[in-house]
């Protein structure tokens, strides 16, 4: 299990779950907030020092009023990068996966790799992201994943107080960042070329906040990006198929075979 | 105490098969339900109620904003209230009220009810609120940047209508270069400010601001909340060091008199369950979409309201009553919830919406003949 500080960063401070040692890999994670630590941060861990913080605004509303917009989450995530004495993996989902997106077009020197899963960030016309913001609590979970076991597990759990109120953070700071434009940025397509580290796109066949048909966009338009789908799997392939994803990122992240 | 006809200009001829196949009445409900031939005609019938009033001795009559609705025709109420202008005399006309956060330019809303204010004489009241939470599923705009961009566009507004222009107005939501009304509003500084509100703090406490002293008024609460929220204005007022008067705080609620209480009740039935359960009804991720409150609101407003939120079974006109969200009777009885109300609240506005759901426009014509001739003048 991660060791919790908290991570500060001039003004912020945030929650950082940090496990194992070696190489560096530095988890954004999605608009639900900090993921539970499970079999892929294990086996990551297990290879690297994880660092996974929660992103300002989230958990908790003290420093929400500081980051207004995507841009302002990358510029924080720039400086949180220049506190670390080297680059890092950089694995964003999601929601980080559109901030990942948005560092490594500013800036990708402090970046060994980037692997996005599911990102958000770019808009495919025609083709709408999942209404998150309308669906049920229930609705979310069923539409978060492919294999329903999962979303009955996690609707089969009763939040305690504490977990509610960080549910309702989160809502609030995915709504500050994403509601308007809905889960894209117009500005950043023109500007991927610019990702000049390795990269890699993990996306679920069957996502239904964020359709598969985005990773062509993406493959499109970050040059050399590998990309890999998984049938049968919904939003959060390193949750629905942590096995296969597991591997496939400690393979990329050892620079081996394409 | 004053008395406002109001209303929501709702679409009667709704499919209720249909809508109940739906989430909420409102945005998601597709609009291939709306017949403009029937709606046409609704718009007439409500116009003319609306001028009615006037003859029956409202003070004020009053529409409202809302979008992508059956609950109600108004996403341009200040088109109703220049229709009214021209078929009316003496009665205030209040726009209860325009959502201000909605619209990427609030100069136009300054400048509309400046407009109304001149061609009306004078006999505006304006409402600022930010919208229900449908309506940032409705317009886009973000529910985080409600409170701010309210803030400003009110800011802006009354700047607008008070400073002489041109002058610059810089925001963070809002910049202009040039702010320079024409024409600027008829009344002296400007026309009054009403704040509906379904009670947050901040509201509160904004609206109650010497600076402001905005009458205040509660909407589709159960009795014992009106009471409450009323009575948090006038304790912010006195904290403020003033007290508040019975012109600073309101009362919207649907109102029924008949001849009996069993009369008023069987008549209000339809109307009042559709209104709440078929129109008003809205899941929380619409109603309270995140950011729209502080989270502090947010979690007091849901531990609050959960009894009227989303639900597994209708509610009834009984439990309506019962609360005091719907007053429902003799005329004898609704004089006595409102004397019962003003006792505990000192409030002298009393907005009634007398038409409400499906109620059809004999049962609101004989509604509104009735308070008009049997419950105001008796509390004037």
């Amino acid at each position: 299990m991660p060791a919790i500080t908290q991570y500060q960063v001039r003004d912020i401070d945030v929650r950082l779950f940090e496990a194992g040692s070696g190489t560096p890999v530095l988890f954004l994670h999605g608009a639900a907030g900090v993921p539970p630590w499970g079999a892929f941060f294990e086996s990551l861990a297990a290879h690297h020092q994880v660092l996974l913080p929660e992103h300002p605004g989230f958990g908790n509303d003290k420093h929400a009023s500081k980051i207004r917009n995507i841009a302002d989450l990358a510029m924080y995530y720039l400086d949180f990068l220049d506190t670390l004495p080297g680059p890092v993996h950089l694995i964003g989902h999601s929601l980080g996966g559109w901030t990942g997106a948005e560092i490594a077009v500013r800036n990708c020197s402090r970046l060994k790799s980037l692997t996005l899963i599911a990102p958000a960030g770019l808009r495919v016309k025609g083709t709408l992201t999942g209404d998150n913001f309308i669906w049920s609590p229930e609705e979310v979970q069923r539409n978060l994943y492919y294999d329903q076991h999962f979303a009955d597990a996690a609707l089969a759990r009763t939040l305690t107080e504490e977990e509610a109120d960080i549910v309702l953070a989160n809502r609030f700071m995915a709504a500050r960042l994403a509601w308007e434009p809905r889960w894209f940025n117009p500005g950043l397509e023109r500007w991927l070329h610019r990702i000049s580290v390795p990269a890699l796109l993990i996306w679920g066949e069957d996502d239904k906040l964020i359709p598969a048909v985005y990773a062509e966009k993406w493959a499109r338009s970050v040059s050399g990006m590998r990309v890999e789908t998984y049938a049968e799997c919904g939003h959060i392939p390193f949750v629905e198929k942590a096995d296969a994803v597991t591997k496939l990122v400690l393979q990329f992240l050892e620079g081996g075979p394409k | 105490m004053k008395f406002a006809f109001f209303h929501l200009m709702p679409y009667r001829h709704l499919d209720f098969a249909e809508r109940a196949k739906h989430r909420s009445a409102w945005v998601v409900l597709p609009n291939s339900l709306y017949d403009p031939a029937k709606g046409a005609e609704e718009y007439a019938s409500y116009i003319d109620q609306l001028v009615w009033a006037e003859e029956l001795g409202f003070d004020i009559i009053a529409v409202n904003e809302h979008h992508q609705t059956a609950y109600g025709m108004m996403p341009a109420p200040n088109l109703i209230a220049a229709s009214l202008i021209q078929r009316t005399s003496w009665v205030k006309i209040a726009i209860l009220g325009r959502a201000l956060p909605l619209t990427a330019n609030p100069l136009t809303i300054a400048e509309e009810f400046a407009m109304l204010d001149n061609l009306s004489k004078g006999r505006i009241i304006t409402g600022f609120v930010r919208g229900i939470g449908t309506e940032y599923h409705a317009t886009g705009l973000s529910p985080a940047f409600s409170h701010e961009r309210y803030q400003e566009a009110h800011d802006l507004i009354v700047s607008a209508w008070t400073k002489p222009g041109p002058f610059a107005f810089e925001g963070e939501h809002y910049n202009f270069r040039y702010v320079n009304l024409w024409p600027r509003p008829y009344q002296t500084p400007h026309p009054p400010i009403w704040i509906p509100s379904q009670g947050s703090s901040e509201t509160i406490k904004w609206a109650a601001d010497p600076a402001r002293k905005y009458p205040f008024l509660v909407t589709f609460s159960a009795a014992d909340l009106v009471a409450r929220y009323l009575n948090m204005y006038r304790d912010q007022a006195r904290a403020f060091g003033y007290e508040a008067s019975g012109d600073q705080l309101g009362w919207a609620a649907p109102i029924y008199v008949a001849e009996t209480d069993e009369r008023a009740k069987a008549e209000a039935k339809a109307g009042v369950e559709s209104l709440f359960n078929d129109y008003l009804n809205n899941p929380w991720e619409m109603l309270l979409p995140p950011g729209y409150m502080s989270l502090t609101s947010m979690k007091n407003t849901i531990n609050m309201r959960k009894a009227l939120g989303t639900r597994a079974h209708r509610m009834t006109i009984d439990e309506l009553m019962e609360s005091g969200t719907v007053v429902v009777g003799s005329p004898q009885t609704v004089r006595e919830k409102i004397e019962r109300m003003r006792d505990r609240t000192g409030l002298s506005i009393v907005i009634a919406m007398l038409q409400f759901g499906v109620l059809n426009n004999e049962l609101t014509m004989r509604n509104m003949e009735m308070f008009a001739t049997e419950v105001m003048p008796k509390l004037r």
